[in-house]
């Protein structure tokens, strides 16, 4: 089997699982985006697959060949660090060449990989720079290209793009999400991020608890998340209760019943789907609290029953509500999603 | 935190105390002893005042110059074994848990409490032949009959070894706990073994601490005088026991400040010259 397969994953420290039976199944040349909040397990499980933390149990399988006993520096994995961890000691040319240069590759193939990787990620000529000389965004780049410069059969990122700031993470994901298609290298990138993630992913792995909650396409797991924690985590929800008899804030649904159970659980829908109308065209009534207006968007926020609802909408569609009026809240049901739990 | 420059007089209040300090105890004593170097010895009672080069013509000799040399040489030997010994040791202790760390710091601060003496009598215990490690090694069977290892050179060189190691494994731990573990990882993940990635990373990133590390040791060994002593032969002996056997038993005091300043000159030039080879190396890097 092609690509990279994760088999029962699992690592404890001490009586705490911090990965816990994770099965994944990437096909190559796959950009998956493991999501989570901190703790959940997705640095560890990254380390796994680089050979940094020994598996408790489970095995890692790279196009067939079970990799979970080889050591670290016989995987040919690139990998890169929150930290970067660029060698202090060398300047940028060297810090690329290290890999090659353990591999024995001759003097002038070197050069010749730094100046064509230094290409790729957009330094050209920096190659002498030291690298305390170089800024954030420069010494993201030179870590990507040392990661790189053995071809390696898969690429991992932990928190690669955490400390560059708003506006150059933006800028590196979209780049970063670039380099990857024209290498078509199967790359795992770690992040918390989860606009990160919608913007660079084929896969996004949503962890929870040491547990990978949910693995799908970015648009499927925004759509259609698989319980409450998914849709809390991915971008901003509504979740309201939904009782098993189909009630939900006061308001009855026979067939969200049926589709909930009788136990109950939560219906999620995207504030950008949810419509404010006249009280009397509304599914639900309740009273504006506040809203924000960010000249782009506006949030209303509306309380129904106690429970707050927020509408996203443009101001091209923008609906004269202020602070205490009283609406109809309209939830389309294609737009609906019923949680069990 | 922003630092501004002192303005005022009464900003320089703080550095009143440490200056008083490094006059008092450091700025007099060592010129009263630049002074003395070039007073009149007297043999009938100490010295008198007097302005002659006598005692460093003196030391121009073969014989001190030789004694100077070996002096040198052992305080350069002591002070790359002890951070060849060290430097593994404390990177090794900066991986292990808290609690490891701190037993085997208590255990290397309780060595600090041994005096010079204690030291020296423990190893010319452990060398002799009646009651030295060389029995453990006969009734290991991996000697024949028990002998004496001391003094010799050998002896001289662990004694002094072991006397200066926890300073040099205290001088390195701060610097070692602080360097970033991901640089090995990286090392690793671009396919270096983890003995590799310790020389060709860790080694080379704790460059500037191993070379302070370097001259700290060999100050440290270079004005050691009891262990030499006890544990060698006469020739053996540093410049420092030289010194000591003309303050106290020769009462040359005139001639023994001369010796003291000049080892102090030749140990300033030989730390210039490690500092410089480090600044050089540091440039190319």
């Amino acid at each position: 089997m092609s690509g990279l397969q994760l088999q029962d994953l699992t690592k404890r420290f001490g009586s705490v699982n911090a990965v816990d039976g994770v099965n994944l199944s990437v096909p190559h040349g796959t950009f998956v985006c493991l999501l989570g909040p901190s703790g959940c397990g997705k640095t560890t499980l990254l380390r796994m697959i680089a050979g940094l933390e020994d598996p408790t149990a489970g095995a890692i399988v790279l196009d067939g060949k079970d990799m979970t006993g080889v050591p670290t520096h016989q995987r040919d994995f690139g990998m890169v660090f929150q930290s970067l961890a660029l060698f202090p000691h060398l300047n940028v040319g060297e810090n690329i060449a290290y890999p090659l240069r353990i591999r024995g590759v001759d003097k002038a193939e070197q050069k010749k990989r730094v100046d064509e990787l230094l290409n790729l990620v957009r330094l050209p000529g920096l190659a002498d720079r030291p690298v305390a000389k170089l800024s954030g965004g420069q010494r993201q780049r030179v870590a990507i290209a040392r990661a790189l410069a053995l071809r390696p059969k898969l690429f991992l990122l932990d928190e690669p793009l955490s400390a560059l700031d708003a506006k150059l993470r933006e800028a590196m994901q979209v780049e970063l999400r670039q380099l990857q298609q024209s290498l078509g290298i199967t790359t795992i990138v770690v992040t918390h991020d989860q606009r990160e993630a919608m913007t660079m992913a084929d896969l996004v792995v949503v962890m929870g608890e040491g547990r990978i909650r949910q693995a799908a396409s970015p648009i499927q797991v925004y759509r259609k998340p698989s319980d409450a924690f998914v849709a809390d985590f991915i971008g901003m929800t509504n979740l309201l209760p939904l009782k098993g008899n189909g009630d939900l804030l006061g308001t009855n649904f026979p067939s969200l019943g049926m589709a909930v159970g009788s136990a109950g659980g939560h219906l999620s829908i995207r504030p950008e789907d949810v419509r404010l109308v006249a009280p009397e065209q509304g599914t639900l009534t309740g009273t504006v609290t506040f809203v924000r207006d960010l000249g782009g968007t506006i949030e209303t926020f509306v309380d129904v029953q106690g429970v707050s609802i927020v509408s996203v909408t443009t101001p091209r569609e923008r609906t004269p509500f202020v602070a205490g009026d009283a609406v109809g809240v309209r939830l389309p049901v294609e737009s609906c999603v019923v949680l069990k739990g | 935190m922003r630092r501004e420059p002192p303005r005022s007089l009464a900003d320089y209040a703080p550095l009143a105390f440490p200056a008083i300090m490094l006059l008092v105890f450091f700025v007099i004593p060592f010129s009263t002893m630049i002074a003395v170097s070039f007073f009149r010895r007297d043999p009938a009672g100490f010295y008198s005042r007097d302005f002659i080069f006598d005692n460093y013509e003196r030391f121009l000799s073969a014989f001190f110059g030789g004694v100077l040399g070996f002096s040198i040489m052992l305080a350069v030997i002591v002070a790359v074994v002890c951070v060849i010994i060290a430097f593994p040791f404390t990177w090794l202790l900066a991986q292990a848990s808290r609690r490891v760390q701190i037993v085997w710091l208590v255990v290397i601060l309780s060595i600090l409490s041994l005096s010079e003496v204690i030291i020296g009598f423990a190893w010319t215990t452990l060398f002799s032949r009646t009651a030295g490690i060389t029995n453990i090694f006969v009734w290991m069977g991996l000697m024949s009959e028990a002998q004496a290892l001391s003094p010799n050179f050998g002896a001289v060189l662990t004694g002094m070894v072991y006397q200066a190691l926890p300073y040099t494994v205290l001088v390195l731990y701060p610097a070692i706990v602080r360097l970033d573990p991901t640089l090995m990882e990286a090392a690793r993940t671009l396919g270096s073994s983890p003995l590799r990635a310790f020389f060709n990373v860790v080694v080379p990133a704790m460059r500037s601490t191993i070379v302070a590390t370097l001259i700290m040791v060999f100050v440290f060994a270079l004005g050691s005088y009891l262990l030499p002593q006890m544990l060698g032969r006469p020739q053996h002996w540093t410049l420092s026991v030289l010194i000591t056997d003309q303050a106290i038993y020769q009462s040359n005091m005139p001639f023994a400040a001369a010796m003291a300043v000049f080892l102090v000159l030749m140990s300033l030039a030989f730390v210039g010259l490690t500092l410089l080879v480090g600044a050089r190396k540091g440039g190319e890097a």
